[in-house]
């Protein structure tokens, strides 16, 4: 996208970044995000249809930070990871440059939050189209069939975290799972340890899931667990009316208290 | 053992898959609802495939599950009394369907597991395994057992090795005393070997190992490291589908006075896997963990237990949710 090259191009050329986050095409053709520090090399950036991961996950990663201040290709969910990790104090607004992409894969000009803010605003904040059908299927399921259903695909899991890993909210230095005294969650990888992990995973992420799908894609064996935070977003919307990462001075749903809160989901 | 080789007709390669199948346990690859590719215990012999490339995780749970429990423990005020595994309850498993990378791997991780002191649980298991391994007519851009030392039809690993003819009919090699056993459970079933030639697959070198281990004794500094691992997320996709990584955390389980210690896979992507008490973690950052993946395979490895760590099967890099191929970072060290 000569544009997008150009733009990142400059940004490098006058310095008023060191590095720009995008996408590149590996050997087998995959897209995948790429780390350009030298304008000459910004000829090998890349937007198609390919390039779907969630690229907001490097914005706290150490060693990317270490090189600079970052500018960062961002379609609309990257927007709405920026705005999370600016509510939750992860990021400052300063310190990033977004090379916003628009739903037709258009260069959009993101001077600054306020601007990114209005184009997360009009945009339909709801799950993405492409996860609406698995989600309406699921959610005809009874209580008892949904059970079975995860039962039968988390006893997949192999708890390698790449579902964690992926995902730009999920990013505790040392997450529940890790933490063993005490224990909250068993270590191994059984069906038994595998919801655990899940349904912690989900909880953290109720009112915070920017609804990516990165999750899900990252899985190495193929576990839809993009769903569970999916269908959160839902059910938080249908309570709350709020989609995560509108706003840079949004607080989490499930952590705020307000004595006006419904108490209609008390079961 | 000298190899002897057979024909087996397609028919009676499902005869064979029959009877082994009713008689014990068979592990074998099926193509799962998902399009996944899962090995199964004894699944119809017309749901077993033989048109896969790779199946999604490794088949190296058979010898190293990703949960084992190795013994169970009650206490009484200050006594303890500890109950071992009964390893003589091991089953035997026939594993079916493997490809030679796969099969390879058994070896590689014996070279570790059985290291200087022999792991009994590994060991067991792998005694009580026979190998039926297949070679391969199909291969795509992730394979690289040619760059390792191995073939899309190298032997090592199996006991038995089948490779398909244009007409559906296998050659096999018998190669070990198991395998052996097997053919003599329905001799009549393995026919005089024609000179039909078997459909290989071919596999292009990308890297030659030997020079790869000689660049990492002194690349252990280079800037290759963080350049290229900046995109790497800290997860262990690519250690739990590999069939060589051996790596596993010790944990106890406890309810009131009893409980059991097990262990399970662990992974030298995580950044709490070296994490000391203290606070301190000697390899702080993604850069270091990646570099550690591939130090070990191919320099540690080569050098300590006289054995690559890698058997080029490909799947750490078409799993890995951001496209850290491994074949072609090696490839680029090579070049350094
Ligand atoms: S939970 Fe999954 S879908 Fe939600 S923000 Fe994280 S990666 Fe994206
Ligand atoms: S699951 Fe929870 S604790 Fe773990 S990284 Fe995600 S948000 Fe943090
Ligand atoms: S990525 Fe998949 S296999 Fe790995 S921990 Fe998450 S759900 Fe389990
Ligand atoms: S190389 Fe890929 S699979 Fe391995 S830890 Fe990094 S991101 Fe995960
Ligand atoms: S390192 Fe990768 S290619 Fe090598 S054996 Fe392991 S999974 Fe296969």
């Amino acid at each position: 996208m000569t544009s997008l090259i150009i733009r990142a191009k400059e940004l490098l050329e006058n310095k008023t970044v060191q590095v720009v986050i995008g996408y590149e095409a590996g050997p087998t053709g995959v897209a995948r995000p790429a780390f350009i520090t030298d304008p000459a090399k910004a000829e090998s950036l890349i937007y198609d249809e390919r390039c779907v991961q969630n690229l907001a996950v490097y914005l706290t990663k150490r060693e990317v930070k270490n090189i600079g201040k970052m500018a960062i290709v961002a379609t609309l969910p990257v927007m709405r990871s920026i705005m999370m990790l600016i509510s939750e104090q992860q990021l400052f607004a300063d310190n990033i440059v977004v090379l916003g992409i628009s739903a037709d894969g258009k260069l959009l000009d993101i001077a600054d939050n306020k601007v990114m803010q209005g184009y997360i605003e009009k945009s339909d904040l709801s799950n993405p189209e492409k996860y609406k059908g698995l989600l309406t299927e699921f959610n005809k399921l009874s209580p008892e069939e949904k059970f079975l259903y995860w039962q039968k695909e988390l006893s997949k899991c192999i708890k390698c975290y790449a579902c964690r890993q992926a995902c730009p909210m999920c990013y505790c230095t040392r997450c529940t799972v890790e933490v063993n005294q005490p224990q909250w969650i068993p270590v191994k990888a059984n069906t038994h340890g595998n919801m655990e992990w899940h349904i912690l995973r989900a909880m953290h992420l109720a009112g915070r899931c920017i609804s990516c799908g990165e999750c899900g894609r990252a899985c190495p064996v193929g576990i839809p667990c993009h769903l569970l935070t999916m269908h959160l977003t839902d059910q938080v919307y249908n309570y709350f009316k709020v989609y995560a990462g509108t706003s840079e001075k949004m607080s989490s749903v499930l952590s705020t208290y307000e004595p006006n809160d419904k108490e209609s989901f008390i079961i | 053992m000298e190899t002897t080789r057979k024909l087996i007709r397609k028919q009676s390669l499902e005869k064979l898959y029959n009877i082994l199948s009713t008689t014990r346990k068979v592990y074998a690859p099926v193509i799962a609802s998902d399009k996944q590719v899962e090995y199964k215990y004894n699944p119809a012999f017309t749901d077993v495939t033989f048109d896969h490339i790779r199946s999604t995780l490794s088949v190296k749970n058979v010898v190293f599950p990703k949960v084992e429990n190795l013994f169970y423990y009650t206490n009484k005020q200050t006594e303890s009394t500890i109950t071992d595994i009964d390893l003589n309850k091991i089953q035997d498993v026939v594993l079916w369907g493997a490809h030679p990378c796969d099969n390879a791997a058994f070896d590689t991780l014996r070279s570790i597991f059985c290291w200087d002191i022999t792991d009994e649980f590994f060991a067991k298991r792998l005694e009580k395994l026979v190998v039926i391994g297949f070679s391969c007519h199909l291969s795509d851009e992730y394979c690289f057992c040619t760059s390792v030392g191995l073939t899309p039809n190298s032997t090592k690993g199996s006991d038995i090795l089948l490779s398909r003819l244009k007409n559906g009919d296998y050659h096999a090699e018998i190669l070990t005393e198991k395998g052996n056993a097997i053919v003599s459970i329905s001799p009549e079933l393995f026919e005089s070997v024609t000179n039909e030639e078997a459909e290989i697959t071919s596999v292009k070198q990308k890297f030659n190992h030997e020079q790869v281990t000689a660049k990492l004794a002194t690349a252990f500094e280079n800037p290759f490291w963080v350049a290229n691992s900046l995109r790497c997320i800290g997860c262990g996709a690519c250690a739990y589908v590999c069939p060589t990584c051996a790596c596993f955390d010790i944990q106890d389980e406890a309810s009131g006075k009893e409980g059991k210690r097990y262990r399970s896979w662990d992974s030298c992507g995580f950044g709490l896997f070296t994490l000391h008490t203290s606070g301190h973690n000697p390899r702080n950052v993604q850069s270091q963990r990646w570099r550690q993946r591939i130090m070990h395979k191919f320099s540690y490895m080569p050098e300590r237990n006289n054995s690559l760590g890698c058997v080029g099967c490909g799947r750490c890099s078409s799993g890995c949710p951001v496209d850290m191929n491994i074949a072609e970072q090696l490839e680029a060290l090579q070049n350094i």
